[in-house]
């Protein structure tokens, strides 16, 4: 095991890809590793990229990363895919995208499938991204399912969130209800090549207006005067970042220099006043949240004997029972049997 | 147990992906979880890919007939890539002849056309509980 965090502090390759496998399988050891891990990690910039399926994410992803490395910038990517719910299996063809990176010593690309977690990463991205972290790369671009809803999680996790639209697939509406737009800092339209961009570009610039709460921030900022924030640096100025629409042709590498330019700027934004401190801090609670909501289940389920459980639901099948009541029951009965729970 | 990990490439210059799509379905069907890498992979890429995927297995797809250049040279690679320990399992049409030597080059899976998929499975199924057991000692 301390062969491991060193090798993976080291950013030995080898390393790197088992520490991945621990953590991923949540294997022993795996929170010995974490823990050895930790200090070394908050150094990396971590952007998210979500968006429907077949938007070009993994296409944007690995010209993004290209672009990064001209930079001399080391990238790790993180590539979600869905596990099938029907057989635990997956397939994961992300890297078909990113062959251009083969090679090239600066970038290590993992694979990871969502293993039944909703929200539009691993249960163990969070931590995967800690890993790659320490093994020292730069930037960490990690790539959600692109369920194209509820891809909460990424928000939760990453600096900077893209989210991506094509032309074409009927996403207007889509977008709304998805509450996809409350998660992008910046609004990607790939495939801007291809017919119909201008209509996506200008319906996501109008929802934006509509309904982004930073628009809606200055709106009252302005006493009800709806400002028009074509120009993000503008944004910054304004304290309130109104999320950029920018075209890009991800497969031929159009757009990416003012994508990263606008990725740059978002930086700086967070940058002011502490709102990265106080994104992270968010983060942290809502990690800390989640894994003591895990860890009290876990604990709990634990305890609570199997045939009470299978009477409890028994009863509240003959409605004799309501659940608000057998919750409270099953947590009095624990409590007070379990001390240590308290 | 946590999924097993499969890569399946093709490498050489053939451009069917076919066969490999069918099998990376089975796979999944299975419960594997399969890294699907596309058309014309060089020995390197295959090997890079396996080491940063940290795979079980690796499955190769060769149509081109190939194969007797191709799988040495990425047997070798992944022993340079500290990854003697996996599994090299080859589909596609290879002659009888070639089988043998094959084998030597430390191929563990020759797959005609029409071996059914369970065949396949439950050979990555057993090479990895092989090494599962191995790594216990
Ligand atoms: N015309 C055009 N096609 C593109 C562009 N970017 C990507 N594509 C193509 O769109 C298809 C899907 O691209 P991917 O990068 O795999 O999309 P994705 O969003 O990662 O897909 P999933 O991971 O399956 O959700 C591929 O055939 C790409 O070649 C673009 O800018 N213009
Ligand atoms: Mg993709």
């Amino acid at each position: 095991m301390n062969e491991l965090i060193t090798g993976v502090i080291k950013g030995e390759r080898r390393a790197i890809a088992r520490a991945l496998t621990v953590v991923e399988n949540e294997r022993d050891g795996a929170e010995m590793l974490l823990a050895a891990l930790f200090p070394h990690t908050g150094r990396a910039q971590i952007i998210g990229i979500t968006g429907a399926p077949g938007t070009g994410k993994s296409t944007l992803v690995s010209a993004l990363a290209k672009a990064y490395r001209a930079q001399q910038q080391t990238v790790a990517i993180i590539a979600v895919d869905p596990t099938s719910p029907f057989s635990g299996g997956a397939i994961m063809g992300d890297r078909i995208r990113m062959r251009d990176l083969a090679g090239d010593p600066g970038v290590f690309i993992r694979s990871m499938a969502t293993r039944g977690n909703l929200g539009g990463l691993a249960r163990a991205s969070r931590d995967a991204i800690r890993v790659l972290d320490a093994a020292g790369f730069e930037l960490i671009l990690v790539e959600t399912v692109g369920a194209g809803q509820s891809e909460v999680d990424i928000a939760r996790t990453a600096q900077t969130t893209l989210v991506v639209e094509a032309p074409g697939l009927g996403d207007d509406v889509q977008a709304i209800k998805a509450g996809i737009l409350e998660i992008a800092d910046i609004l990607v339209v790939n495939k801007a090549d291809k017919p119909g961009a201008d209509s996506t570009v200008s319906s996501l610039k109008a929802m934006l207006e509509l309904g982004h709460p930073a628009a809606r921030e200055q709106m009252v900022a302005h006493h009800g005067r709806i400002l028009h924030v074509q120009n993000p640096a503008a944004a910054v100025e304004a304290r309130f970042w109104l999320p950029p629409v920018l075209r890009t042709v991800a497969s031929e590498g159009g757009g990416i220099p003012e994508l990263m330019q606008a990725i740059a700027q978002h930086r700086a934004h967070l940058a002011l006043d502490g709102a990265l401190q106080s994104l992270e801090k968010q983060q942290i609670e809502i990690e800390l949240h989640d894994r003591l909501r895990a860890a009290l289940i876990a604990r709990l389920l634990a305890i609570i004997p199997q045939e009470m459980l299978a009477d409890m639901i028994a009863r509240i099948q003959a409605r004799t029972l309501d659940p608000h009541a057998a919750v409270q029951q099953l947590l009095a009965a624990q409590v007070s049997q379990y001390p240590d729970l308290r | 147990m946590p999924a097993i990990r499969v890569l399946i490439a093709k490498p050489g210059l053939d451009g069917h992906d076919r066969g490999a799509k069918v099998i990376a379905r089975a796979l999944r069907d299975a419960g594997m979880e399969v890294i699907y890498t596309g058309l014309r992979q060089t020995p390197e890429m295959i090997a890079e890919a396996a080491l940063q995927e940290d795979v079980d297995v690796v499955g190769l797809s060769i149509l081109s007939g190939a194969h007797m250049a191709l799988v040495p040279r990425i047997r070798e690679m992944l022993d340079a890539n500290d990854l003697k320990d996996v599994p090299l399992i080859i589909g596609g049409i290879i002659p009888d002849d070639d089988k043998s030597a094959l084998t030597a080059m430390g191929v563990q899976g020759i797959f005609g056309p029409g071996t059914s998929t369970e065949t396949i499975v439950a050979r990555i199924q057993e090479l990895v509980g092989a090494k599962g057991e191995a790594s216990l000692l």
